[in-house]
């Protein structure tokens, strides 16, 4: 059943068009994820489902409530975990969480046993009375989802839930989500830029690029149109046309002496191959991942737009690393 | 069409005043500093004017006294209004304006908050009352009252000015051009009569603050130009505007 509905949804600010008409259709219980580089308009539509920021044109419906026209009954449906941290620092884990129970309106006599139960699944117990200011980025992060799942809301947001968070405590995060998820049989709407984590949480993937959703199944999909694996060979002026008339290969880009190429089944046709090839240097075989579907939808790496941000500096120093050899 | 539910909304605004009331206490230093600040203007400045001055039968020192409960509640409000431009920049309020509570009924927990912070400090400056033999300690109650409807005017432009400003750069521009003014121009620290030089005594005659201080005066000392319910009559218009105001903003507050 359908628990997000949108309908032609955009957004205009000034003459930037942020958010150019969006269709998306969202069961109830999946983990959804919107995956594109900064600037996509995945922030934006987040926003406008969240109703902080009002559409230009087009609606959504969220447990059937509309965002235009019932703006406070989709509030009391949602939950958001924002892309910054927007914990009350002055106040503790418990208190931050009773302040949440008071605006949404949970009454009182359940308070304190729905704030016990999150804690109880974030595993911040021990640390619940201590103000948030000297909790850890990851506790604070788990603090902010069990705060936007306490009033058990339909469908949980996340923005980049994991940005700037070192890796370990990312995989952590996710396994938190993916916990809890499951736990209060929430849907999960979530944004990311990191590809590798989009693949393994989400039942189902929105590309989204330059305000638009160019591509929508589930990341194994995706991953299957690809058209195969993908051989790196390093060699010099390898015979390309010859490679290209093979009938297992679908795709080859080359880059320096690097060449890439997408191939079926390439465990076995891998030696008929590399037969073709003289002064092979490297040879590297792996399973195409989002990223290059993204590649081959726009052209661009998605972390090229990323590189200045942050949180993926280990990734980028490995990608040079890589490219060096 | 939006839904109002009163009683979702008093929860709101009752949620919102207890956070305000908990950062309060917690941050014990910044009682004590709003409490110290006071004593030395009365201690320090009015022992010292006072030995040498009185206004009519009563001592200097004893004559500012409810000048400087006004400066306490003109301060302590107008700053912790201003204080959403920083809990912005921290991104405090943002999961709270995604509440589904009404704009409204957080700017009026922010301002219930603000007069709470602010009476408590007056209630500890009232403590000392004893030490200022000509302050009548029946007048308390209703200085209290001007105090508190003072207070909500002032936390109220506040947070009108702070839901308009984006950095803390307007922070110093408003204590300079308009906290100090309001402040200066109340009367506070001097008697309000012909002697003062007539554009003075305009801009005091103008100056709400003006009959905050008249109010407490008269409570306190029996000094007084106009009649309470005078001085009363025009705190309260003076706070249903702010209020209005101030909820205007706030509501369009990106």
């Amino acid at each position: 059943m359908a628990i997000i509905e949108i309908r032609s949804l955009t957004k205009t600010f000034g003459k930037i068009r942020a958010v150019r008409g969006i269709d998306l259709t969202i069961d109830e219980g999946e983990i959804f994820g919107l995956l594109g580089p900064n600037g996509a308009g995945k922030t934006t539509t987040i926003g406008m489902l969240c109703t902080i920021i009002r559409p230009t044109s087009g609606t959504g419906i969220i447990a059937g409530f509309d965002i235009v026209r019932h703006p406070t009954q989709v509030r009391q449906n949602v939950g958001i975990v924002f892309q910054d941290p927007t914990l009350d620092t002055i106040l503790t884990g418990r208190e931050n969480l009773q302040l949440h129970a008071r605006l949404y309106g949970i009454p009182a006599r359940e308070r304190n046993r729905w704030i016990e139960e999150m804690l109880e699944l974030v595993d911040l117990r021990e640390r619940a009375d201590d103000l948030t200011k000297t909790y850890s980025g990851g506790m604070r992060r788990r603090l902010e989802l069990a705060r936007g799942l306490l009033h058990r809301p339909a469908v949980l947001f996340l923005d980049e839930p994991t940005l700037g968070l070192d890796p370990q405590t990312r995989a952590r995060t996710w396994e938190y989500i993916r916990k809890m998820a499951q736990k209060e049989k929430t849907t999960v709407v979530l944004t990311t830029h990191y590809m590798e984590e989009a693949q393994l949480m989400c039942d189902r993937i929105g590309i989204i690029d330059a305000g638009k959703i160019i591509a929508l199944d589930t990341p194994g999909n995706m991953i299957d149109r690809m058209g195969g694996d993908i051989v790196a060979i390093n060699a010099p002026n390898p015979p390309l046309d010859q490679i290209r008339s093979l009938p297992y290969v679908s795709e080859i880009k080359t880059a320096g002496e690097t060449t890439e190429i997408t191939m079926k089944s390439a465990h076995l046709h891998l030696a008929g191959l590399l037969a073709l090839i003289r002064d092979v240097r490297s040879v590297e075989m792996r399973k195409p991942t989002l990223n290059d579907v993204f590649i081959k939808l726009t052209g661009r790496d998605i972390r090229e737009d990323n590189a200045e941000n942050g949180g993926s500096w280990i990734e980028t120093i490995a990608r040079y690393k890589q490219r060096g050899k | 069409m939006r839904s109002f539910n009163v009683q979702r909304e008093l929860l709101g605004v009752t949620a919102v005043w207890w956070r305000e009331f908990k950062v309060f206490w917690r941050e014990k230093s910044r009682i004590v500093s709003s409490i110290v600040q006071p004593l030395m203007w009365l201690f320090l400045f009015g022992s010292g004017i006072g030995a040498s001055l009185s206004v009519g039968s009563v001592n200097y020192r004893d004559y500012i006294y409810p000048g400087v409960l006004t400066m306490s509640v003109i301060f302590g409000s107008v700053f912790f209004g201003l204080y959403i431009i920083w809990d912005r920049k921290l991104d405090v309020l943002k999961a709270v304006l995604v509440a589904p509570v009404t704009r409204i009924s957080i700017f009026l927990g922010k301002v219930l908050g603000g007069c709470t912070d602010v009476l408590l400090q007056v209630a500890i400056l009232f403590a000392f009352s004893f030490l200022f033999p000509s302050v009548n300690p029946w007048g308390i109650p209703p200085a209290l009252l001007i105090l508190f409807i003072t207070s909500v005017a002032l936390v109220s432009l506040g947070l009108a000015l702070g839901s308009l400003l984006e950095s803390l750069e307007g922070f110093q521009v408003i204590s300079a051009f308009l906290i100090f003014p309001l402040f200066f121009l109340s009367g506070a620290l001097f008697p309000v009569d012909e002697r003062l030089p007539s554009w003075l005594h305009g801009l005091v005659k103008i100056n709400p603050l003006s009959y905050t201080v008249d109010g407490v005066r008269g409570a306190l000392l029996g000094i007084n130009l106009y009649p309470f319910y005078v001085d009363l009559a025009i705190l309260t218009i003076f706070a249903a505007f702010m209020l209005f105001l101030g909820s205007i903003l706030f509501s369009r507050m990106k």
